[in-house]
């Protein structure tokens, strides 16, 4: 019983890194394929498009964050693993939720609004600036979710 | 949950819609004075391959297989291009039904980027095997057969296919997921029944004639289009001012041209809103429709410079362009 804790933590790091992973894996993919259609007729345009088929890929990142901070929390990166409570362990599970959802969700919709930037890209390279703003825009949302999932990982007394 | 099977199509579709021919292009292209220098324009556009030359005819052909080559390398299925291409279906029908019928032979006559392509459905009606053409060509192909066999009446054979492939565009266009397929179908068939109204006021054709010929579609009423056609193409215009086609009217009263370049223009205009859309099948419909309006209009022009009609009258015939 007295382990429980340290699973509900552990499920936490690892919800984390899978959803907001998986979220970036479905973005830079959906993107990716736009990216591969343009340089299909266009090669010169590769820079640009690779650009954005990248922008997806922070919410991993995001999550791949906030498992570190939460198995630094825990002990289990550089030293002995902490003994919590259930109820301390479903509380970094709790604050471990917010980038590992939102990760996801902001992961996939990135990756369609890159891929529809993209084509912005494909026929007026010229707005590429303006163009990037609008899978930028959904950024602002995993960050925020970061934010919160940083803050309450960090504000959990072990 | 938005499909995002075409999203490699579609941003590859971007990338081709730069090469496609805006009106200003269209409109350098009237500016050139031989028609020579039209081909030499086309060419340096990328117009045909190496083993087209100048050649007028090889290379707009070249271009049309240009159309359907991209969309094989997407990999996309091509049932969803069933609205398109069932007019060169049936167009194959009704030459191997003639053909065979009349026991001739003449070369060129077929489309051969078909499902059944001309040899196929030579052996199909000359062994009568209607059995192995698709479910919606076969009534259609024994009548149009049996008809032409035995009153000699090529008219009449027409009617029967081309009936037919409107009803298979409009079943096919209203089985498609996507409004651009519906609106292209709704769009063709009753743009088919208006032109069959317009001939048929001409050339005084009976009201029974025009129920043989018309299909059925949701924005016309073939009955009132027949009845209006009985009493004139003034008649046909009034009737059409009360329907989404008005604009069609005001073309009619204008020239049998004009109306020609109006229902090609509309289809462009139904098309134009594909241009936002980033993981459907619709810009990959609109790309073939474009291309198709292109080579069409290049064709007029072409054809015009040939026959050194005045510039006044080649522009009366020039379609929209989509980009």
């Amino acid at each position: 019983m007295s382990e429980l804790g340290i699973v509900y933590a552990l499920l936490g790091a690892a919800l984390a890194v899978l959803l907001a992973g998986a979220g970036s894996a479905i973005g830079v993919g959906i993107a990716g394929q736009a990216a591969a259609g343009v340089v299909t007729e266009d090669p010169s345009k590769f820079a640009k498009v690779l650009i954005m088929q990248l922008l997806p890929g922070t919410q991993g990142i995001y999550g791949l964050l906030v498992g570190f901070l939460t198995l630094s929390k825990i002990g289990l990166i550089g030293g002995g693993a902490a003994n919590l409570d259930p109820k301390t362990g479903l509380m970094i599970l709790a604050a471990c939720l917010p980038i590992g959802i939102v990760g996801l969700i902001s992961g996939k919709y990135q990756g369609m609004t890159s891929a529809a930037a993209i084509g912005i890209v494909a026929k007026k390279p010229d707005q590429f600036g303006k163009a990037m703003l609008f899978p930028a825009m959904v950024e602002t949302y995993a960050i925020l979710a970061l934010l919160i999932s940083i803050i309450a990982v960090t504000g959990i007394q072990v | 949950m938005t499909d995002t099977n075409y999203t490699y199509a579609v941003a590859r579709i971007r990338a081709l819609e730069v090469t496609l021919f805006s009106n200003a292009t269209i409109d350098q292209l009237m500016a050139c004075r031989t028609y020579e220098e039209c081909l030499q324009f086309i060419a340096d556009k990328g117009w045909g391959d190496s083993d087209t030359g100048l050649n007028a005819e090889a290379m707009l052909t070249r271009e049309e297989e240009k159309i359907w080559e991209v969309m094989r390398e997407m990999r996309v299925d091509m049932s969803v291009f069933d609205v398109l291409s069932y007019p060169n279906q049936f167009h194959n029908l009704k030459a191997a039904i003639k053909e065979v019928c009349t026991e001739t032979v003449n070369p060129g006559i077929f489309y051969d980027d078909c499902e059944i392509g001309g040899e196929e459905m030579l052996e199909i009606i000359r062994n009568k095997d209607f059995i192995r053409l698709p479910d919606n060509m076969q009534a259609a192909a024994k009548e149009a057969y049996d008809t032409l066999l035995h009153t000699r009446d090529g008219q009449l054979c027409d009617v029967i296919i081309d009936r037919a492939t409107m009803e298979a565009v409009y079943e096919a266009g209203r089985q498609a997921k996507d409004d651009i397929m519906k609106n292209y179908a709704e769009d063709t068939v009753a743009i088919a029944d208006i032109k069959i109204a317009v001939r048929s006021a001409k050339t005084a054709k009976s009201i029974e004639f025009m129920r043989r010929a018309m299909a059925q579609c949701a924005s016309l009423s073939v009955d009132q289009l027949s009845k209006a056609a009985l009493a004139g193409e003034a008649a046909i215009a009034e009737y059409l001012l009360g329907t989404a086609y008005a604009g069609g009217a005001e073309a009619l009263k204008e020239s049998p041209s004009a109306f020609e370049r109006w229902c090609d223009n509309r289809v462009i205009q139904t098309i134009q809103p594909q241009k936002y859309k980033a993981f459907t099948i619709g810009p990959l419909v609109a790309y073939v429709l474009a291309r198709q309006n292109e080579i069409k209009t290049v064709r007029i022009i072409l054809s015009g410079k040939q026959n050194g009609f005045p510039d006044d009258a080649i522009r009366e015939r020039v379609r929209e362009m989509y980009v």
